[in-house]
């Protein structure tokens, strides 16, 4: 792969599994955003998942080729961004762990600084002043676990949003609380998960916002697929999908 | 006999549907959790705190050996005894020897999960002793036989309307038509009964929420004031605590305490902190004529020299399980450990065979509430993956699911496979969703449709659409 002339920063989209099978809208969102902010955006296509399900199960072996694999991919990208708290903390603080005291302990360091989520990476790294994005209602926002407390994902999405034109936000209780998605704890333990989301949806119904919106896909369908369920009317979607104006696929788990 | 988890399982369905249970659980995040964070405001150097918290711990935990035979050293120098129990066996009998030769018959105790850890209670009742608990919560749970379900909260399952109807059943001598306006009146007839128990003990069995090297002193954290009863009143105090609770000074104390009470129940420090350091002296009053402090290594000092040492930081505030929010769904009893929550899922499998309590690890998101809020920054979704990891290496969990997760990766591992077979599910499975938007139902996908629709696929990948729209462009 040889580099493009173009002169701005190579922002490397990790595109995360879940967005390139259940939802590539999010992945055009944020393909839009990273531009305005001043970046060339590349799909490297070596790139498949950040290796969670394997390193979370215990298989650390596995879970260090996904690490090189990624690692190789993005190897001549400027930024490496990722529509997901959880797959970018995979990237940027797993990654380096996963190859600590191996031959490709610095290579991981190196890609570990370019890697940033998403509104993080707007807001803070390049410092986004205006989105496209236009939304008249409220919103009420999750803050996905491993965003939050592995990357400190707080701050960034909220001052994001409140750019987006007629868009309020109303926070709901325990926003910072989790969802019960947890990848494969979802359905290895599908009654504590159940317990977990239907707290969490009940908050995100008392907040009187009528779009949920988080930065991480997997929890997304999580509480999506339980508000669908109980035929709820909130929508959820990608934050980006919002940031970006891309709202023309139906809201997560609804129909067209 | 069903597997470990296939019993956690059903402790947890179970617990999901007991309405008690839900109904007591749904106020630790409200008390707990806020007075926590309240505690934490109103002291700006916490986190710094929470950093100086651990170093003290890492740097015991680096010279064990060294602080625990100071420890030893000065204890036996007041006056106290120092026993070392490697097995909870060698404990018991250590207690128990204590126990004859006082010529017991009454013991009491104040709370303690190293008790716990050993089922000491049992053992003493079928060696003829009559036991009881002086800690409120704990004085509940002995009435029914149960065990804690909270490292400091130990009847936090429990309602009021559960605690009258505990009272009114076990306390016949006070007449059924006393009514009970409020809390204080259930502590009060507690009050009444344990008070002649107190009186009357001939040994009392504490834990210790420190082991101060320096003086050989053991310090008890306590609101009720039953531990400094149980450990004044008696001729022999026993003092059962495990090797992981030395720390090197008295200052270190002070630190430590800054955090501890604040951790736990939000208060800048509990109603009574009270340090022991060996029996009555020459001219005392009060005091009790025997001090023995037993030593409990049961398989801590295993875990010293590997990857799982940090976990023997926990000074057992319980912050871990109140903003957990698996214990809130569940509580504690489903675990079916001593310790129950993140605290238990880490430390677990170290005190008892990995086999036995590994699955609990698994019992977690990973969400990492417990890391951020513990006062000695144990990484706890950190030490919970390592138990995957040698639950995986010893080749037990699932076979399915290992099976599984080996060809998931396979094909993961070569994207130029992965990627067009990707391309033929979704669009299979969008063409099958496309319609409804999501799955209500949908083959190997049980589990998460049992509670929750499935969201449809688009039904194109992205990358399948992006390398579309980018044809012709220099990549």
């Amino acid at each position: 792969m040889s580099r493009s002339a173009d002169p701005r920063p190579r922002a490397g989209l990790f595109v995360t599994c879940l967005v390139d099978t259940f939802r590539p809208s999010v992945g055009f969102a944020a393909a839009k955003l990273i531009e305005a902010s001043g970046c060339e955006v590349v799909v490297p296509v070596a790139q498949t998942c950040c290796g969670q399900p394997a390193y979370n199960s215990g298989d650390r072996a596995t879970a260090t080729q996904f690490a090189r694999q990624t690692i190789a991919a993005f190897a001549d990208c400027d930024y490496v961004v990722v529509p997901s708290g959880s797959c970018a903390g995979m990237l940027k603080v797993h990654f380096v762990e996963l190859l600590a005291g191996s031959s490709d302990q610095s290579a991981a360091q190196t890609f570990a600084a370019k890697v940033f989520e998403l509104t993080t990476f707007l807001a803070v790294e390049r410092k986004l002043q205006t989105v496209p994005g236009r939304y008249d209602g409220a919103v009420t926002y999750h803050d996905s676990c491993s965003g939050l407390r592995e990357l400190g994902v707080k701050d960034a999405p909220r001052d994001l949003l409140a750019l987006v034109e007629g868009l309020e936000i109303k926070e709901m209780t325990e926003c910072e609380t989790c969802c019960g998605f947890g990848g494969l704890f979802s359905v290895k333990y599908p009654d504590i998960s159940n317990a977990m989301v239907e707290k969490k949806t009940t908050h995100a119904t008392k907040s009187g916002a009528d779009l949920l919106l988080a930065g991480d896909l997997g929890c997304l369908m999580n509480m999506a697929g339980k508000l669908r369920r109980a035929n709820s009317t909130i929508d959820c979607r990608h934050v980006a999908e919002v940031l970006a104006g891309e709202m023309s696929a139906p809201p997560i788990a609804k129909r067209d | 006999m069903p597997s470990p988890i296939t019993l956690f399982k059903g402790r947890v369905g179970d617990a999901l549907i007991d309405v008690q249970l839900q109904l007591a659980l749904s106020e630790v995040p409200v008390n707990l959790a806020g007075n926590r964070a309240k505690a934490k405001a109103a002291l700006p150097e916490f986190e710094r705190l929470r950093d100086v918290a651990r170093d003290i711990k890492d740097h015991t935990l680096e010279h064990l050996d060294h602080y625990l035979d100071i420890y030893e050293e000065n204890a036996t120098a007041a006056g106290a005894i120092v026993h070392w129990a490697s097995t909870p066996e060698d404990a018991r009998a250590i207690i128990l020897d204590i126990c004859r030769t006082a010529n017991a018959r009454l013991v009491t105790k104040g709370k303690s999960m190293v008790s716990e850890e050993i089922h000491l209670n049992d053992h003493l009742e079928q060696a003829g002793f009559e036991v009881v608990e002086t800690d409120l919560g704990e004085y509940l749970i002995q009435l029914e036989h149960e065990a804690p379900s909270h490292i400091i909260a130990p009847a936090i399952h429990l309602t009021v309307a559960e605690v009258e109807r505990r009272f009114r059943k076990a306390h016949t001598q006070f007449p059924q038509s006393r009514v009970f306006n409020e809390p204080a009146d259930l502590v009060a007839e507690a009050r009444q009964v344990l008070r002649q128990k107190f009186l009357t003990a001939d040994v009392g069995i504490t834990g210790a929420n420190f082991l101060v090297a320096e003086t050989g002193s053991s310090v008890i954290v306590t609101n009720e004031g039953n531990g400094d009863l149980t450990q004044l009143l008696p001729k022999v105090h026993i003092v059962i605590a495990a090797i992981d609770k030395v720390i090197p000074t008295l200052a270190d104390t002070v630190t430590l305490m800054r955090l501890l009470p604040r951790s736990a129940t939000g208060q800048e420090t509990t109603a009574y902190v009270t340090f022991t350091t060996g029996p009555r002296r020459k001219g005392e009053h009060e005091g009790p004529e025997h001090v023995h402090v037993v030593i409990l290594d049961n398989g801590r000092s295993e875990l010293l020299g590997t990857n799982m040492r940090s976990v023997l930081r926990c000074i057992r505030c319980g912050a871990c399980m109140n903003h957990c929010p698996v214990y809130s769904a569940i509580g504690g009893h489903a675990y079916g450990t001593v310790y129950p929550g993140p605290i238990g899922a880490a430390l677990m499998p170290g005190l008892s065979s990995v086999k036995e309590t590994a699955h609990l690890a698994g019992a977690s998101t990973f969400c990492g509430a417990c890391a951020s809020v513990c006062p000695v920054k144990i990484p706890l979704p950190d030490l919970m993956r390592n138990w995957r990891e040698a639950e995986f290496q010893a080749g037990s969990g699932s076979v399915l699911a290992r099976t599984s997760l080996k060809a998931w990766a396979a094909l993961a591992l070569r994207p130029k496979l992965y990627h067009p077979l990707m391309r033929l599910t979704v669009a299979a499975l969008g063409a099958l969703g496309r319609r409804r938007g999501a799955f209500r139902w949908l083959p190997l996908a049980r589990g998460w449709t049992r509670y929750r629709d499935l969201p449809a696929p688009e039904g194109r990948t992205f990358q399948q659409l992006w390398s579309e729209t980018q044809k012709g462009v220099p990549r």
